[in-house]
């Protein structure tokens, strides 16, 4: 378990933008009259997208829009490790994958890019600009070693270039997310030594054909058996 | 070519996103193809048709999924019955369902129709982890293109009338499990709950749900429409048909790659992985079906296939079929030891052994890392883990404990090398000699 306090400086009050209002009653109506506490998480989520964070008064108001004890909303909070309980930096929020498959590909090296910039882990900088916290696996896997950084994965990163990007989100530019190493995707370095063959992407898969398999179709007027008298 | 399975018999063909993910682009790759002809067959038949595939779980627990679908109440009464898709790959070493996500969402999609049918549905949820934003924005436009195109909801020109919907999570790796997966759907905690009642009867808002993992319910129209035999005609007669592979760790072109069930590790990692750094002489240990199953070493890994069965007669498991791969000059400890890190974080804090458990294997596994322990802690280690092993609720107490099992099976001798070394180290520094344990 990760032990998730609320920050003890909070600001006195918190409103919906209309965006935000509008894209929580959205959430809340994908979901069965009565059960509107399901968008709990995506409403927080889109709070914390609004504030750069999740502050006590938007647990309340959160609160109040579903209809639920404050107490429902506040044990997700500091459940989900998404949610961010202080302010964060102005520029970026630097998430680097320290489990193991990344481990083994480097993002030591990384981690330490970061303390050595940014000091102690889970702490805003004191030019207010960048926050950074080491997290568990993000499933790019493949792509090892990868940080989010704004919610946007960079993957196949070295130290060098991870400066480079810090360096670009320092002057306020928003690098294009992916693979430092131009892979497409998760392909291997270098191109994809499968799927080459050009017939699966000439149309012949789209065109109609028929359902292997099925049932003998039961006709609704039962065909008179051969040979019977007209 | 590089591996068993010929570019014509895959199902995922934009894997990697060099085509349109898009609706035009994936129904020229075949998606969409005669579902309306699917659809409109018995549940029963779906089902069969399945089971006859041999279709097992992606998502690691490997379970038949024709069967499970049958777990449904076979008539509908006032509770709707749900299909729930964990899109919440959060395994250490699992990136394959992110690929589908992004790049074939539309053979998820159509899977979420056929599956639907099969359990008389008529709506689907798609629960993907909250880290995926990339993943959730291009699901969003995909599911807004199958509405658009009457594939979806009410009046459907499939002849079957299907919702899907999405929901997400908050970054919690313990709502991978099914229940936890249904509470944390809700909108609380994502603490699993106790089964019975299992899911089929009382699931979400207490309705029968069947939660299903991507990759296995991506595949499902491909296979109805190539038939049930074709994808039973791979891998062996209990781990049939083709998968996402996924390799991490020390290779040296790590990737995502389709290939049928049965393919010798050896072979996947040097046919689609690009061998082991350093080559194959260098291979020190795999895990071989993401972080939570136990490691198999490198003498092993020369005739073990991907297949449920052998991987699992190795003490090991197929999972998600998503290895890390470790050389000669990995530390496998540390390596080990992260991972309980993992776990500790990630442990829900519900069952006592799991929450407190844990933390202790990992505080010891950071000794034995630098080699500060007892001797006698290794059998500590391992009698706790033991403890852990099967005495919680939902299985991550048991995914806890396997890593470490692993590592001591095969290199308990690396630890107590270490932790001689430090003892040697210890004594010549201090001047003085250690009284013999």
């Amino acid at each position: 378990m990760s032990i998730r306090r609320l920050s003890p400086n909070q600001p006195a009050s918190f409103a919906f933008t209309p965006a935000t209002l509008a894209a929580a009653k959205a959430w809340m109506a994908s979901f069965p009259a009565g059960r509107q506490q399901s968008a709990m998480v995506p409403i927080l989520w889109l709070v914390q997208k609004q504030e750069g964070w999740v502050c006590e008064p938007a647990i309340r108001a959160v609160a109040e829009l579903l209809g639920t004890p404050v107490i429902r909303v506040l044990e997700v909070v500091t459940f989900y490790t998404m949610f961010m309980l202080e302010p964060v930096g102005t520029h970026a929020l630097v998430q680097v994958c320290g489990t193991t498959p990344c481990q083994t590909r480097g993002s030591e090296a990384l981690l330490a890019v970061c303390k050595r910039r940014f000091g102690p882990a889970n702490h805003r900088t004191a030019d207010g600009k960048f926050y950074w916290q080491e997290v568990e696996c993000m499933g790019a896997c493949a792509n090892a070693p990868m940080a989010a950084i704004n919610d946007r994965y960079y993957e196949d990163l070295t130290p060098e270039g991870f400066e480079a990007l810090l360096d670009a989100f320092a002057a306020g530019e928003t690098p294009a997310p992916g693979s430092a190493i131009g892979r497409q995707g998760s392909a291997p370095a270098g191109g994809a030594t499968t799927l080459t063959d050009a017939k699966l992407y000439d149309g012949s898969l789209g065109r109609k054909m028929k359902i292997p398999n099925l049932p003998p179709k039961a006709s609704k007027t039962p065909r008179k058996p051969t040979g019977a008298p007209a | 070519m590089a591996g068993l399975l010929a570019d014509k018999d895959r199902i995922f063909l934009n894997i990697y996103g060099q085509r349109d993910w898009g609706l035009e682009g994936a129904k020229a790759r075949g998606a969409w193809n005669g579902t309306a002809d699917i659809v409109t067959q018995t549940p029963e038949w779906i089902c069969d048709q399945i089971k006859a595939s041999g279709l097992r779980g992606r998502g690691g627990a490997g379970f038949a999924t024709g069967l499970k679908w049958t777990f449904m109440p076979k008539v509908q009464s006032e509770r709707p019955h749900y299909l729930l898709v964990n899109a919440d790959e959060s395994e250490p070493g699992a990136c394959k369902d992110r690929d589908v996500l992004r790049n074939d969402p539309h053979l998820l999609i159509e899977g979420c129709v056929i599956a639907c049918r099969a359990m008389r549905s008529h709506t689907a949820y798609i629960y993907i982890r909250g880290e995926y934003v990339h993943e959730r924005e291009r699901l969003t436009a995909a599911i807004k293109q199958a509405y658009d195109a009457k594939l979806l909801g009410p009046g459907s020109i499939l002849g079957y009338d299907v919702d899907v919907r999405l929901q997400h999570g908050g970054g919690a790796y313990i709502c991978g499990d099914e229940t936890a997966l249904m509470e944390s759907f809700e909108g609380k905690k994502g603490q699993p709950r106790l089964k019975p009642p299992f899911p089929a009867g009382a699931g979400i808002y207490g309705c029968p749900t069947t939660v299903n993992n991507v990759e296995t319910i991506a595949v499902v129209g491909t296979i109805l429409r190539r038939g049930a035999e074709w994808f039973s005609a791979f891998g062996t007669e209990k781990s049939t048909g083709t998968k996402l592979f996924a390799g991490s760790g020390h290779l040296n072109t790590p990737c995502v790659v389709e290939d049928a069930v049965g393919i010798s590790v050896k072979q996947l990692i040097e046919d689609h992985f690009g061998g082991v750094r350093g080559g194959w002489g260098n291979l020190k240990a795999v895990i071989p079906g993401g972080i939570s199953v136990r490691m198999i070493p490198a003498e092993q890994c020369e005739e073990a296939l991907m297949t449920y069965e052998d991987l699992q007669a190795r003490g090991s498991g197929l999972g998600t079929g998503t290895m890390i791969v470790f050389d000669k000059d990995a530390d496998l400890v540390k390596a080990i030891a992260r991972a309980s890190y993992f776990y500790k974080h990630e442990s829900c804090g519900q069952c006592t052994p799991c929450r407190e458990g844990t933390g202790w294997m990992w505080r010891v596994m950071e000794r034995m890392v630098t080699g500060e322990a007892e001797m006698s802690e290794i059998d500590t280690l391992l009698d706790v883990a033991s403890q852990v092993e099967g005495h919680t609720i939902c299985g991550l107490g048991d995914a806890a404990a396997w890593p470490i099992q692993g590592l001591f099976r095969h290199f308990r001798h690396e630890v107590e090398d270490r932790i001689n070394r430090y003892r040697a180290r210890k004594g010549s520094y201090a001047g003085a000699t250690i009284a013999a344990e």
